[in-house]
């Protein structure tokens, strides 16, 4: 035992790779989880679920990197970009199993890499530019709350792996939730000018919500039920925040159906930059 | 903020394998809780920890250089406080 020093003493017991600094003691979620579609389960549908939510995590992902440098201070940044690495680590699960079940046999830098903007299937509302901290705050709170009752749902469902990637979701989604309705609350009821800005954050995050949750995974889930789960978490924060729903109507279209903001395609030039330059390249 | 900055608090997490929280660095908070998830960001995000203390800075009450002498010379020359006259069996851990 090394009392000196909590780091030193992260490196006991991994001899092998004592390299503390690139972690140590992680657990792949999906270890001994068979990866062959069971019987009964539509291979298609698995698919179109895993690359939607892939999507949505993987562009959620760069929107949150980009706060790097930009956050209002050095420790929200570093804890937008930790939710931002979760997602990124949740749309590689997703990708990766949805090359598997798709028949196309993709890893998963192709379907982040090498597919355009029109064959993303992600909410708009991921996509949107970041804007004012209040937007980000009002977005992550609706996205991962959104996320977090269907993966609790998911965790259950037909499909071993997809389940076993809620259900690692889930323990991330429930802290991506706090941290936003933490700030959700300090905000709505902080400032004047605060809760200004988080009433205009809501009037421009609403319109795109009815589209997150008009969209059903499949598996049996009912997305009615998911609706209540979230329409009524959604309130109790913002009950606690001292804010009120905004009065605004559905924007028409969904991104699940392929309808992008003129915002995706900027987003994926910068994220793909690399890659594309760079095909053949490993890393 | 601009006008005024978030106070200073010290972090201190008990490792996986650790028995005692240990001091790990510090961070501005605006409040505890926004202290401890920040704590949580910053300081155990490489799997490092499975428990969190966070103390604003200014309820630590430390000792000042001027104090090294009286405080800790005096202990210097008094070995037989040291239990290493004694034969600790061997199924007594961490001492």
């Amino acid at each position: 035992m090394s009392e000196d020093h909590l780091y030193l003493t992260l490196a006991e017991g991994h001899e092998d790779d004592a390299r503390w600094a690139f972690g140590t003691g992680f657990e792949d979620p999906l270890h001994g989880v068979d990866t062959t579609v069971p019987a009964g389960v539509d291979a298609a549908g698995l698919a179109a679920c895993c690359l939607a939510l892939g999507d949505d995590a993987l562009v959620s992902a760069q929107r949150l990197a980009e706060w790097t440098t930009r956050a209002p201070e050095l420790e929200e940044e570093v804890a937008l970009a930790n939710i931002g690495l979760d997602l990124l680590g949740q749309a590689r699960l997703l990708y990766a199993r949805c090359g598997q079940v798709d028949g196309s046999e993709r890893g998963e830098d192709a379907y982040a890499y090498f597919r355009d903007a029109d064959a993303f299937r992600n909410v708009r509302l991921a996509e949107l530019p970041n804007g004012d901290f209040a937007f980000s705050v009002v977005r992550l709170l609706v996205l991962s709350a959104w996320r977090l009752a269907l993966f609790e749902r998911l965790a259950g469902c037909a499909d071993p792996v997809l389940a076993a990637i809620a259900a690692k979701g889930v323990k991330e989604l429930t802290y991506h939730r706090q941290y936003a309705a933490e700030w959700a609350v300090r905000l709505g009821d902080g400032t004047d000018e605060s809760h200004r800005r988080m009433r205009a954050a809501l009037a421009d995050v609403y319109p795109y919500v009815d589209e997150l949750l008009a969209t059903g995974p499949g598996f049996g889930i009912d997305t009615e039920d998911v609706r209540e789960e979230v329409t009524a978490v959604l309130g109790q924060v913002l009950d606690a925040a001292g804010l009120d729903l905004p009065d605004v109507r559905p924007l028409p279209g969904s991104g699940r159906d392929g309808d992008r903001t003129e915002h995706l395609a900027p987003l994926l030039a910068e994220l793909q930059s690399v890659a594309r330059a760079h095909p053949e390249a490993t890393w | 903020m601009t006008q005024q900055d978030w106070p200073l608090y010290e972090v201190f997490v008990r490792g996986k394998r650790g028995l005692n929280h240990v001091h790990v660095g510090s961070l501005h908070a605006a409040d505890d809780q926004m202290a401890l998830t920040h704590a949580r960001d910053l300081y155990t995000r490489r799997n490092e920890g499975v428990s969190i203390w966070v103390v604003l800075s200014e309820h630590i009450a430390a000792s000042t250089r001027d104090e090294k002498d009286p405080f800790f010379a005096p202990s210097a020359d008094k070995v037989y406080r040291h239990p290493t006259f004694y034969d600790i069996p061997d199924d007594v851990p961490h001492i």
